[in-house]
């Protein structure tokens, strides 16, 4: 079988990759450069589009060999069962070590304080670091893309943090041709972005032609919902509906997963992968501004909560 | 920035085209990136918004397409850009990953930076001012990082009266310069980011221009050279060794092709070491192939038991590298800290990092005239210089006109990690742009 006959006829340069190809050649790199020179890294694993996409990557990086890495998830304790449901399944068909930091556990121990605003995305910052420091990982992967967030496009592949897991915009190392710089002092470690280049719809176009499986809550389904500051929040435990705020039920879907308490869904009926394509290709808004609360609480709110060590 | 694409937009199989801007502030640099960005329906509704929000709170009248790309607080107070951003943006044609380089003078690094990856440079010329001593910086550094495409955006011809004789005197000059230093293609397009003019639309003003706009050129630019004419080359980053019941004897050395072709069958040199072997197979994500080339990621199989690890380098055996201990390379020094004569640094090559000495600076480039300032001693931010170092272990090193990724390296501070300098192996800058001058004009440059 040989790669070149799947090359369409006529097209100037036989040799020329296409966008997808290029973007996963570039990410499969970026994972082995890790496993080649770190001790102990870890993947981010949320059940997130984003992070199942770098999952599916470093599995084909390694074959047939297994990923040499363990998994992390931060949960806020407000995660969607579905998406909880999708991370377990996932770790055990294929054999991983998951670590589970609960941010819930933190609240219970007093250590963290729960915001007036019931949000909990800004508290994942300690347990996050707090597990670094303790499991003593020294690259740790995200899902993080540069086109989320201005912020996020001024991110490093290779993002160097402190031993309190600080990003400094205005140290970062330059970045050069594809030879990362990994060096790091005891107590630091790099976090590491291997889809930095990709866009929404890279991703989902990677996910169709790669055949990934996705949680259910991506694709469009009746949903109990209410509305808080023009989005379309999942009712249930974590705190809403408040008094005032009504529940309906909506056909919808989710552009980003995260925590239910500032993750909006949007009105969708695109139920396969080729209508979600469809329906991102038009849409006049980015996931985030769709779909998150927490980017909306300042005009740098990310670069704040990266400065502090959030992802 | 999410892409928006036209509808019928959605195949995958589009190519990456990857470019870097260079030019000072006020030769409209933001100006032209805004309007890429808002004409090729790149700016989504909720950034708009988030921009015209922030420009009213700051008293502003006007959104200030700025802050679209100032990510940074401190870029936004202070209303200049600090940092390198990447941008995102696509047509029907084309994926873009654009390198948007801040153009202080004091910022050579970040130009550094942003062409090291980049296929095709634009150079921002105001129309007013002509070819000023930073365009000939930013041609400068195109050349030196071996920029294969340039673009000379003559930007600002609303205020020359769309002037055809202004543009043709720049365009002449540059080109001619840009062509002293090396440069093997220019494209010289008349602009007015401000008004829209030849950057996403065909101007109404300048019907005496008969070329493609920026974007149809960005377009249309090709995004590889022929890969099957340059050594191939594949170094080793990681060896992959299932050890399981279903294949206990699996050994495949995985990286990323840094340049050629390397088939299945064919006989290859390991590097250092200079044993050689053949290729029994190769795989291609999972995908059993016969045939393989520059970027792919893959996993080669080798028909000896030979001891090959992470920072070998595999190339066929009839081709393959010089080793050295002694590099000459021209560096830009990116660092805060100097580089001097006599310094211990770590050098990291492809995927191989070793201890080195710097034995020599012999100059340093003025990259305004060119001019060679010689035994410097050291070097600082932002300098550009050659120097000599001796390596601790032989390294499988090519020129870096010969191949951008397996003739650059990294200088790293061994004591805190830091990323001193970027380097470029074999001769030296201004002596190979006289070369290239001198030589073919079709002269292939890889990258």
């Amino acid at each position: 079988m040989s790669t070149v006959a799947t090359v369409p006829e006529g097209t100037v340069n036989p040799y020329a990759l296409s966008h997808l190809d290029s973007l996963e050649s570039e990410a499969v790199h970026i994972f082995r450069e890790v496993a080649g020179e770190f001790e102990r890294p870890v993947i981010l694993f949320s059940g997130g589009k984003d992070s199942i996409v770098m999952l599916h990557l470093a599995l084909k990086a390694f074959a047939p060999a297994p990923v040499p890495f363990t998994l992390l998830h931060v949960d806020t304790g407000h995660n969607f069962p579905e998406v909880l449901e999708y991370r377990d399944r996932t770790v055990k068909k294929h054999g991983l070590r998951l670590h589970v930091a609960s941010v819930q556990e933190y609240i219970d121990a007093g250590k963290l304080r729960e915001r007036p605003d019931g949000t909990r995305n800004p508290l994942q910052t300690v347990p996050l670091t707090e597990a670094i420091q303790q499991h003593r990982f020294d690259a740790v992967f995200g899902g993080g893309r540069r086109d989320e967030e201005k912020a996020r496009a001024k991110e490093r592949v290779f993002s160097l943090r402190d031993e309190f897991s600080q990003w400094d915009p205005r140290r970062q190392r330059p970045e050069l041709w594809q030879l990362y710089n990994g060096r790091h002092a005891p107590g630091e470690h790099v976090r590491v972005f291997p889809i930095s280049n990709w866009t929404e719809l890279d991703i989902w176009q990677y996910i169709e032609r790669e055949g990934i499986e996705l949680p259910e809550i991506y694709f469009a389904h009746e949903r109990e919902v209410f509305d808080r500051n023009g989005m379309w929040l999942t009712a249930g435990h974590w705190g809403g509906p408040k008094e005032h705020e009504a529940v309906e039920t909506r056909l919808v879907r989710y552009r980003t997963v995260g925590d239910m308490s500032c993750t909006g869904a949007v009105d969708s009926d695109a139920t396969t992968l080729d209508a979600v394509i469809t329906e991102i290709a038009a849409s006049r808004l980015t996931e985030r501004g769709a779909t998150r609360a927490d980017d909306k609480m300042s005009e740098a709110a990310m670069e704040d909560r990266k400065r502090e060590g959030y992802f | 920035m999410t892409t928006h694409l036209e509808s019928g937009a959605q195949s995958s199989t589009t190519t990456l085209l990857r470019f870097a801007t260079a030019g000072s502030v006020d030769d409209g640099k933001s100006t032209l990136v805004g309007r890429l960005l808002h004409d090729s329906k790149s700016v989504l509704t909720d950034q708009l918004e988030a921009v015209e929000q922030a420009s009213l709170n700051r008293g502003q009248e006007a959104p200030d397409l700025a802050l679209l790309t100032d990510g940074l607080r401190a870029e936004r107070e202070q209303g200049i850009t600090i940092d390198v951003a990447y941008r995102y943006f696509a047509t029907t044609r084309r994926r873009f990953i654009l390198a948007d380089t801040p153009g202080h003078v004091q910022y050579t690094r970040n130009m550094v930076t942003g062409a090291s990856t980049a296929e095709l440079a634009v150079v921002l010329v105001d129309a007013r001012n002509g070819v000023v001593e930073q365009t000939r910086r930013h041609a400068a550094v195109a050349a030196l990082l071996r920029v294969p495409h340039v673009v000379l955006a003559v930007n600002k011809m609303d205020l020359v009266d769309y002037a055809e004789p202004v543009f043709a005197a720049i365009a002449e000059e540059f080109t001619a310069y840009a062509a002293s230093l090396g440069v093997p293609e220019i494209t010289a397009i008349p602009i007015s980011a401000l008004a829209g003019d030849n950057v996403v639309e065909p101007s109404a003003h300048m019907d005496w221009y008969g070329g493609p706009t920026v974007l149809e050129h960005l377009e249309t630019v090709p995004v590889s050279h022929d890969l099957t004419a340059c050594h191939a080359r594949f170094p080793v980053q990681y060896v992959i060794r299932p050890q399981s019941a279903e294949l206990p004897d699996y050994r495949g050395y995985a990286g990323q092709i840094a340049a050629g072709v390397f088939r299945v069958g064919e006989s290859v040199a390991v590097l250092p070491s200079g044993r050689t072997t053949t290729i029994t197979g190769i795989d291609a994500l999972g995908e059993s192939v016969d045939i393989a080339w520059a970027p792919q990621s893959v996993t080669l199989r080798l028909a000896d038991d030979i001891d090959i690890s992470r920072g070998d380098l595999i190339a066929p055996a009839d081709d393959s590298p010089a080793v050295t201990q002694d590099v000459e390379a021209t560096v830009c020094h990116v660092a805060d800290q100097p580089l001097s004569v006599g310094q211990r640094v770590l050098i990291k090559h492809t995927t191989r990092t070793v201890k080195a000495i710097v034995k020599d600076i012999p100059s340093r480039l003025t990259l305004d005239d060119l001019s060679q300032h010689p035994a410097p001693g050291q070097l600082v931010a932002n300098d550009i210089g050659r120097v000599v170092v001796r390596t601790a272990e032989p390294l499988a090193l090519d020129a870096y006109e010969d191949s951008r990724r397996t003739g650059s390296f990294l200088l790293i501070d061994p004591a805190d990690g830091t990323t001193l300098s970027a380097g470029m192996a074999g001769a030296a800058f201004a002596a190979a742009a006289e070369a290239v001058v001198a030589a073919d004009d079709d002269a292939e440059w890889d990258f």
